[in-house]
Formats: structure tokens, sequence, C-alpha cells
């Protein structure tokens, strides 16, 4: 009887999202004190492509805008801080605000003009401005960008006094709880009518306009959100690694982050927690492979496509991924 | 005037390349709308091909077939190896993801990219590989001030009937008008008895045969090849290709000559650094003035 009792009490507990959560929850904060110094690392950069992931699932997952191009706001994010903390010794945590507001500016800039093209012709202006981006921070303009070799020397993010965000533990928190505001910020967004108009917009651009949706403002504001969120990853990264160079920022970085919100399933919350664990975790742990390791890399990116071409977790239509976590009631239908 | 044309005569060149990339893209995206991120790999692994060829078989070759049969055998041994693997990444990796839309498909072609990329590295080795030197004799031509090498002749000369062949393939032939059918509308062709899964198979042997040929004749072209070349090319074919208009053969073959001109005259006449800043921001005015390439028809939007 008892024990009958201890495993409808086990089921109740595994069965909900509820205490899935609160366990994920708990081995997050435990995983640091119990394995080393490089594993932590691997967690933190799993962090950084989480965030960057994020980043673009507003841009492509919510709203559905091909954007190539999405290191190019990540590099002047990173740029912001490096250039901004060396050369007037601004402190990095002043400049994780400003980072995000100038990667937000700069897509603002960017992209109104190309706002209006459509599909891949948005796609391939975004692959343009990505690699402008990174062609410029090469040829290293006034001085500023110190051409190939990037910029030494960035700061760690100091709270004032004894309080240094230096090893790797405290940049580990740095950054997950950066992921956490971040997804319980977007979790909001995707209920509010912010989050409606993307998606419709997403679904039928034409009948979002006719029904009063200001296609192009809220196009610009996925960009500008997407762009603020990658800068604050820049941000974190410059300060995490003390130095930037233009090979962060390539090309290749952008389709990683493609893959991201694809693999994990688009304008899914978990889904890109998914994929940046993919694609941040694969590599490390097909490391004894060696040279192999990265065409087992690229298979595994096409089986997933084949066995599940909406991603690992994909959003229900009207469900908000996470958020039925938290909800009591049953949120999937509309 | 004489750097003007023998910046003329490299941007062709340079161009021509592109545009035999960016027909492979162009015709595969025309009917299956896939960026298909492998192709630039296709033209790697047709360089590795043709360079495993002119190395190892260049004793055979001397002997029984002559310099230029040499080449010949190189580009056409090269165009069949590699049609033979297109076939296989478009059965493995695309065939199977067609149903599930466009999206899924762009992952697994950047998923058959790497693996292809990957493949080369572990056959031929991580480090660059040299074309063997002076395949072409090396003479100097020298027209007034105009200074050109028989290399960039010879080079022309071949890129552009490629490009010849496959216009004319591509407008005048039975097959060439199935594929622009299908790339119009897919479901009417295949109503007018055009086999669709014939069409892909066409394009999935012809686009990564031009390729590997394109690939011999950078190798033959700048000597230096490496396993990463694909991306760049890739890159550039794929701008030629929106450039010119999506699906719109004619105009992606144009489109690569644009490029590679504009390319050139922005090394010699603004900054070597800043040409492909130049190249991008021209790409960038001409969709912001005409948001469907230089060639592409006005589409309306259908509701």
């Amino acid at each position: 009887m008892i024990e009958e009792t201890k495993r409808i009490g086990m089921e109740r507990f595994f069965g909900s999202y509820q205490s899935m959560f609160f366990i994920t929850l708990t081995m997050f904060i435990i995983y640091p004190f119990v394995v080393s110094d490089y594993y932590i690392d691997v967690a933190f950069f799993f962090g950084i492509y989480a965030l960057l992931g994020l980043s673009l699932n507003i841009v492509l997952g919510e709203v559905g805008l091909f954007d190539l191009g999405h290191a190019g706001f990540y590099a002047i994010g990173a740029y912001t801080t490096a250039i901004l903390n060396t050369k007037f010794g601004v402190p990095i945590l002043i400049l994780l605000p400003l980072s995000a507001a100038a990667a937000a500016l700069f897509a603002y800039l960017v992209c109104s003009p190309i706002i209006h093209l459509r599909g891949d012709y948005l796609c391939i202006v975004t692959i343009g401005m990505g690699e402008i981006v990174r062609i410029a921070l090469i040829n290293n303009p006034f001085n500023l960008t110190g051409g190939p070799n990037g910029v030494y020397g960035i700061d760690f993010p100091s709270f004032g006094g004894p309080f240094v965000i230096d090893s790797s533990i405290e940049y580990y928190f740095l950054i997950w709880i950066v992921v956490a505001l971040s997804i319980y910020g977007l979790i909001r967004l995707q209920n509010s009518h912010i989050g409606r108009a993307w998606n419709y917009i997403r679904e039928d651009e034409v009948a979002a306009g006719a029904s009063g949706i200001d296609v192009r403002h809220y196009k610009l504001l996925a960009f500008v959100l997407g762009a603020a969120l990658a800068g604050v990853a820049g941000n974190i990264y410059a300060s995490k690694l003390m130095c930037v160079s233009p090979e962060s920022f390539t090309f290749w970085e952008s389709c990683l982050m493609f893959c991201i919100v694809l693999i994990g399933g688009m304008g899914s919350i978990p889904g890109v927690l998914i994929g940046a664990a993919f694609i941040s975790l694969f590599p490390e742990i097909f490391r004894p492979f060696a040279m192999y390791r990265m065409l087992i890399f690229g298979t595994v990116m096409i089986l997933m496509m084949m066995f599940r071409p909406g991603g690992a977790w994909p959003r229900k239509r009207g469900g908000i991924g996470f958020a039925s976590i938290f909800a009591k009631k049953d949120v999937t239908d509309d | 005037m004489d750097v003007f044309l023998e910046q003329l005569i490299n941007g062709l060149t340079i161009g021509s390349f592109y545009a035999l990339i960016a027909l492979g893209y162009s015709m595969v995206y025309g009917i299956l709308k896939l960026i298909n991120f492998a192709h630039g790999d296709f033209f790697a692994l047709g360089s590795y091909v043709g360079y495993t060829v002119l190395v190892f078989g260049s004793a055979v070759i001397t002997t029984h077939f002559g310099l230029w049969g040499g080449l010949m055998a190189a580009m056409i041994i090269a165009a069949v190896c590699v049609a033979f693997v297109g076939i296989m990444v478009e059965r493995a990796a695309y065939r199977p993801i067609y149903p599930a839309g466009r999206l899924p498909a762009v992952v697994s072609a950047l998923g058959a990219s790497i693996f292809i990329q990957n493949t080369i590295m572990v056959i031929w080795g991580p480090r660059y590989q040299a074309y063997p030197a002076s395949l072409i004799p090396n003479i100097h031509i020298q027209i007034g001030g105009l200074h050109i090498t028989m290399l960039q002749i010879v080079i022309l000369i071949m890129s552009f009937m490629l490009l010849g062949i496959l216009y004319w393939i591509i407008q005048k032939t039975t097959f060439g008008a199935a594929i622009r059918a299908t790339a119009l509308d897919k479901d009417t062709a295949s109503l007018m008895g055009v086999d669709f899964n014939k069409v892909i198979f066409f394009i999935f042997t012809l686009g990564p045969a031009l390729g590997a040929m394109t690939g011999v004749m950078v190798g033959m072209y700048y000597r230096q090849i490496s396993f990463t070349m694909g991306w760049n090319y890739g890159l550039k074919a794929f701008t030629a290709t929106i450039m010119g208009g999506i699906g719109n053969l004619p105009g992606a073959m144009f489109g690569g000559l644009i490029l590679g001109v504009l390319e050139m005259f922005g090394a010699a006449y603004i900054s070597a650094a800043w040409k492909d800043v130049f190249v991008f921001l021209i790409l960038i005015l001409v969709l912001i003035f005409r948001p469907t390439g230089l060639f592409g028809e006005k589409v309306a939007e259908k509701v």
C-alpha cells in the first residue's frame, strides 16, 4: 500500500512539467560545483549560443524573416564593448545595455531601407550586411577595430569593490541568469499583442496588413529586439574572452544560429535551447573522433531534418512553448 | 585605359567562374526554392578531383593524350565524379525532406555542405594543395600596353564556351524548356507532360558537373586550392544568382559576370581590401531599387 502510494507520488512528480523544470533548475545550479573548469566553459558557450539562438528566434522564428547575417549584430555588440572599454575605460556592466543599444541602433539604420524585401532577397541582403561588418572590422577603420588581430585586454565585469566576475563559474552564472531573464521576457512577449502580431505576419503577411497590423513597424521591431539581444551576447562574450577578433563573426556563425533555430523548432523557446545544446555540445562530445567529428555533425544535421523536420521541440499552434510549464490550465486551444 | 582593359579581362574571368557556379545554384533554386549550400562544395570537390587526375595521372596523360587531352580528361573526370556525388546528395539529403518545406531543406543543405567539406579534408588533408605549375605554356602576350597571359585567354575561352553551351541548352533545347517551365510553375509543367523527377535528376547532374569544371579552371588559374574555398565562391555565386533575379538562368549568368567585373574594378580603383564591401553595397543598392533583382520579373502579391 505504501509502495503503491510512493509509486503514484513519483509518477505525479516526474509526470508534470513543473517538477521537470525544478529538477533542471537544480541541476543547472549544482552543475558548476561538481565539474572541472573546462566543462563549465563548455556550458558557458552553450549559454552564449542559447542567447544568440533566442535573439535570432525573434526574427526568424517569430516573424519568419530570413536573417543569415545575425553575426553582424553580435559583432557590433562585442566591438562596442571592446572599443569603449579598452579606449575609454567604460565598465563592462554599463556597456551591457550600451552594446545592446548600439546593435539595436545599427539594426534599425541598416534594416529600415531593406525591410520591404521579401524572403530570399532579404536573406541575401542580411548576408551582405553581415559580411560588410566583418570585412570592415578586418580593415580597421579609423584605427578602432585592430584589424584581423582584433582588440585585446577587455576588463572583467565588476559590481564595484570586491565583486568582480572573473572566474569560469561566475561567468557561467552571469550568462545563464541573462538567458533566464531573456526567456522570461520573451515568453511575456510571445503572449503580448506584439507576439501575436509577429506570428500573424509570419503566417500571412498580406492578411496581417489588411487587418490593421503595421507590418513594416513590427518587422523592424523584431530586427531591433533581436539585434539588441545579440548585442548583449556580444558584450558577455567579449568580456569572457578578453579579446575579440573578426573571425568570431563570420557567415558560418550566422549559419550556426540559423541551424539552432531550425533544429529546435521555429519560434519555440525550449527548441532554441535544444538547438543550442546540439550546436555547442555535439562537437565537444565527439572530440575523440578528431577529424571525423564534423563529418558526423553534418550527417546528424541531415538526419535530424529527415526525422524531425519541424524541429526537436516544435511550438504547438497557439501554444507558447515554455509557458505551459508555469500555466495551470491547458493553453493549447484558441 | 590599359589598366581598365586588364581589369575588365580579369573581372570577366572571375565573373565567368561565378556565373558557372551561379547557374548550378539558380537551376536548383528556381525549381526547388532551395538554397543549395552544398553547391559551393561540389565546386571545391571538383577542383580536388581535377587536382588528383592532373598530379597522379600526369605520366599517363603526357605520354598518351598530350597537354590538352590531359586537361580535358581532368575536367571530364571531375565533372562525372561530382555529378555522381550531386545525385547521391540529392537522393540522401534533399529528397526525403522536400515534403517538409523549404526551411528544413536549408539546414539539410548546410549539413551536406559540412559533410562534403570535411570529406575533402579527410581525403586530401587540411593543407592547401597546389596545382601543377605551367600546365599551359607560360606565354605573355602584349597588345599595345595590354598585358595578358596565355592561361587567361585559355580560361576565358573555355568558360565562355561552357556558358554558351549552357545558354543554348537552357534556351533552345526541350530539356531547357522543361527546366524553365518547371521553375515557372511546377504543377502546370507536370500537367503538360514534364517529368519532374527527370528535371531534378538533370539539374543535379548538370549543376555539380558545371561546378566541378569551374573548380578545375579555378585550380589552374590560381594554382592554389583549399577545402574551404567552396564556401566563399558559393556565397559569391549565390549573390550573383539573387542579383540576376531568382530562377532566371540567363540572369544568373549576367549576374555572375557583373559581379566579377565589379569586384575587379572595386579592387583596382577603390581598394583591394574593401572590394567585397563594394560588391555587397552594390547588391544592396540594386535590391533596394529593384527588389526582385536586375532581370527579375515583377511578381504580383498573391492573396
